[in-house]
């Protein structure tokens, strides 16, 4: 039997039931639909963090004060660990293969220019900032490299802040008021956007020391490093681990690479994936076994034809590749289906949230509709080798 | 052409033997036009399955074109009967959902025949058999007799050298019944080999050779006319 007639007489049989075949296609479009549709937010999800992380550059380490224990909390009431200091940033540089350390504290404070006054994000930071978090300036320059103990009063401003603060004005050279002190701004921030829930342009930057002291507070919040990226990760983050010790006495700081955060990420998603994939997988089950169903009771009221089939020459293999056929091409046709309406629903989210990341790669697709064949093939083994089995003498005399 | 000997057909019902077949010697030649008549239920389509090699005897020996067929495979079986054999059954057997003319073709496609001859032999048939303006229609669409002849077109579609027919015109009425019995001569004297099971007294003497059996045993064998 040549291929093309072979789809033609399956093509034949379902259409010959139209009402049977949708509804029993549309248990499998459903979930070939539900993990399309989840996935695709899974996979749009995870595109996203990476992409917010990935901003940053990959190299980079965040050093924070205190410990946090990878297993059960935190160490409670020994919990003293020492401050870390602008001085343990600088001692950092001579760790093995970093390129920049650059200390940063965050906090709240009143910025005031003529009369005009916002209360927002602060980010006390080094000159490195710009290179560490791979930002860049619009107009003007960064904080120049003072030693970050004694730097002068400057300021630069994100872009949000400069508009309105200034409205047209040119802000550079300005004198503006921070947290009641005198700043000059030197420079204007590219804009950036939101990262992570943070808007980099509804900030400013002034000198790390003078921010310690504003928020009259004597630890960092962090410091973030950069390596060599071809270095290996383990010495790089050991050499960090070993400066800070000599100089604490203990390990009283955690350490956090970039790429760590990255891998715990993607290792949540792909949980996540798997949990979504797994419901799809039941859903495909119970479409399976509604082609199961069908497909028995077709043989039943087909057994007359097979008998036929049989009688004009067809051979037990024949019959059961047709019905395997019938199969698959059911769950073919609910799987295309499936992810029409998967795509569709994705379509319409995108639309409606832009927000909400989504986003169908071709190989989920193709897996997709494989799988759903592949369910096809299952169901179809029982019911097909029942009609295979069937003699043709009785199954004639059937009718 | 065919040569049965000693075959015996036994059915279990229940822990009851029903003899269908007993002892049934047949040689028939190529070409020849038999007929098998006898009372109900004294074998003759037990008979006519064992000759179309759908079903098999319990012992005895069936010898197909000097090849014996009594030990053949399934699949084997399969190949001979779509090479070598044609039925014509009383209920029709047609594919409901299918046309006329994918009916008749049904078994040259199951055979793999390319499209292009099995156009060339299907015009042909439709012509021969007068369903030309039937090809698209359903069997639910035709009437008894052309149901029938769709079904002789099928049986012919892979140019057998043997028909089979089981009361071809148990379905049908008088006239319809001449008819399809006037088709089926007609292969016999293009040189097919015709066996007709029928209770029709009348159709059956128009066989040249009458075949009559009662209780699984062939009890006349006439040649005369
Ligand atoms: N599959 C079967 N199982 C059990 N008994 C069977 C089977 N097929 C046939 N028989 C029995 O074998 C005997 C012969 O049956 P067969 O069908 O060959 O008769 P027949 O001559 O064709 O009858 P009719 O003219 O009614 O069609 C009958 O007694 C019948 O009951
Ligand atoms: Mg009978």
């Amino acid at each position: 039997m040549r291929l093309a007639d072979f789809i033609r007489f399956a093509l034949l049989s379902l259409s010959a039931q139209r009402l049977r075949t949708s509804l029993t296609s549309l248990g499998i479009a459903v979930g070939i639909a539900a993990v399309i549709l989840l996935t695709s937010i899974g996979e749009g999800l995870h595109q996203f963090v990476v992409d917010e992380f990935t901003q940053f550059g990959t190299n980079l380490i965040s050093v924070a004060p205190g410990r946090t224990m990878t297993h059960g909390g935190s160490l409670g009431a020994i919990n003293t660990s020492r401050p870390i200091s602008i001085d343990d940033a600088i001692a950092l540089r001579r760790a093995p293969y970093v390129q920049v350390t650059d200390p940063m504290i965050q906090g709240n404070a009143d910025v005031e220019y003529n009369s005009r006054s916002r209360r927002i994000t602060l980010y006390g930071v080094g000159h490195d900032f710009l290179q560490a978090m791979r930002l860049s300036v619009a107009v003007g320059e960064f904080l120049p490299p003072d030693d970050p103990r004694t730097a002068r009063a400057f300021v630069v401003l994100g872009t949000k802040v400069a508009q309105e603060l200034f409205g047209g004005e040119n802000p550079l050279g300005a004198r503006i008021r921070i947290g009641g002190e005198r700043y000059r701004v030197i420079g204007i921030m590219a804009p950036k956007g939101q990262i992570l829930g943070f808007d980099l342009d509804d900030t400013v930057f002034i000198p790390v020391g003078r921010a310690l002291e504003m928020f009259n507070r004597d630890s960092l919040m962090e410091i973030h490093v950069t390596y060599d990226p071809t270095a290996p990760l383990a010495e790089v983050v050991a050499g960090i681990k070993h400066v800070l010790t000599a100089r604490h006495g203990r390990e009283d700081f955690t350490v956090t690479p970039q790429q760590e955060m990255l891998a715990v990420f993607g290792t949540v998603l792909n949980a996540i994936t798997f949990a979504v994939g797994t419901i799809g997988a039941i859903s495909l089950l119970v479409g399976g076994v509604g082609i199961l169903t069908i497909l028995t009771i077709a043989v039943s009221e087909r057994t007359g034809e097979i008998g036929l089939l049989r009688a004009i020459g067809a051979t037990r293999r024949r019959i059961l590749l047709l019905f395997l056929g019938e199969a698959a091409l059911l769950a073919a046709i609910g799987g295309m289906a499936g992810l029409t309406l998967g795509w569709s629903i994705a379509a319409l989210i995108k639309l409606f949230l832009p927000a909400l990341p989504v986003h169908t790669p071709w190989s989920f697709a193709i897996a997709a509709e494989l799988s759903a064949i592949a369910v096809g093939l299952i169901a179809g083994v029982m019911p097909a080798r029942r009609a295979a089995m069937l003699d043709p003498l009785e199954a004639l005399r059937s009718e | 052409m065919i040569r049965l000997s000693t075959i015996e057909r036994v059915f279990l019902v229940g822990d009851e033997e029903v003899h269908a077949l007993r002892g049934v010697n047949l040689g028939i030649n190529a070409g020849e036009y038999l007929s098998i008549m006898g009372p109900s239920g004294s074998g003759k389509s037990s008979l006519l399955n064992i000759l179309g090699l759908l079903d098999r005897p319990n012992s005895g020996r069936y010898e197909l074109d000097g090849r014996d067929v009594t030990g053949l495979g399934d699949d084997e079986l399969a190949r001979v009967r779509r090479e070598k054999i044609g039925f014509v059954f009383q209920f029709f057997h047609l594919v409901p959902r299918l046309t006329a003319e994918q009916n008749i073709e049904l078994p040259m496609v199951l055979a793999g025949i390319d499209p292009a001859e099995r156009r060339q032999r299907l015009n042909k048939l439709l012509a021969e058999y007068g369903l030309e303006d039937r090809a698209r229609h359903r069997p639910d669409q035709l009437s008894g007799g052309q149901c029938q002849r769709v079904a002789i077109a099928r049986a012919m579609s892979m140019q057998p050298r043997i028909i089979l027919a089981d009361e071809p015109t148990g379905n049908l009425d008088r006239n319809t019944g001449q008819e399809v019995m006037a088709l089926l001569e007609k292969l016999h004297a293009d040189g097919g080999t015709l066996v007709v099971v029928t209770h029709d007294n009348e159709l059956g003497s128009r066989a040249k050779r009458r075949i009559r059996i009662v209780d699984g045993q062939i009890v006349g064998d006439d040649s005369g006319t």
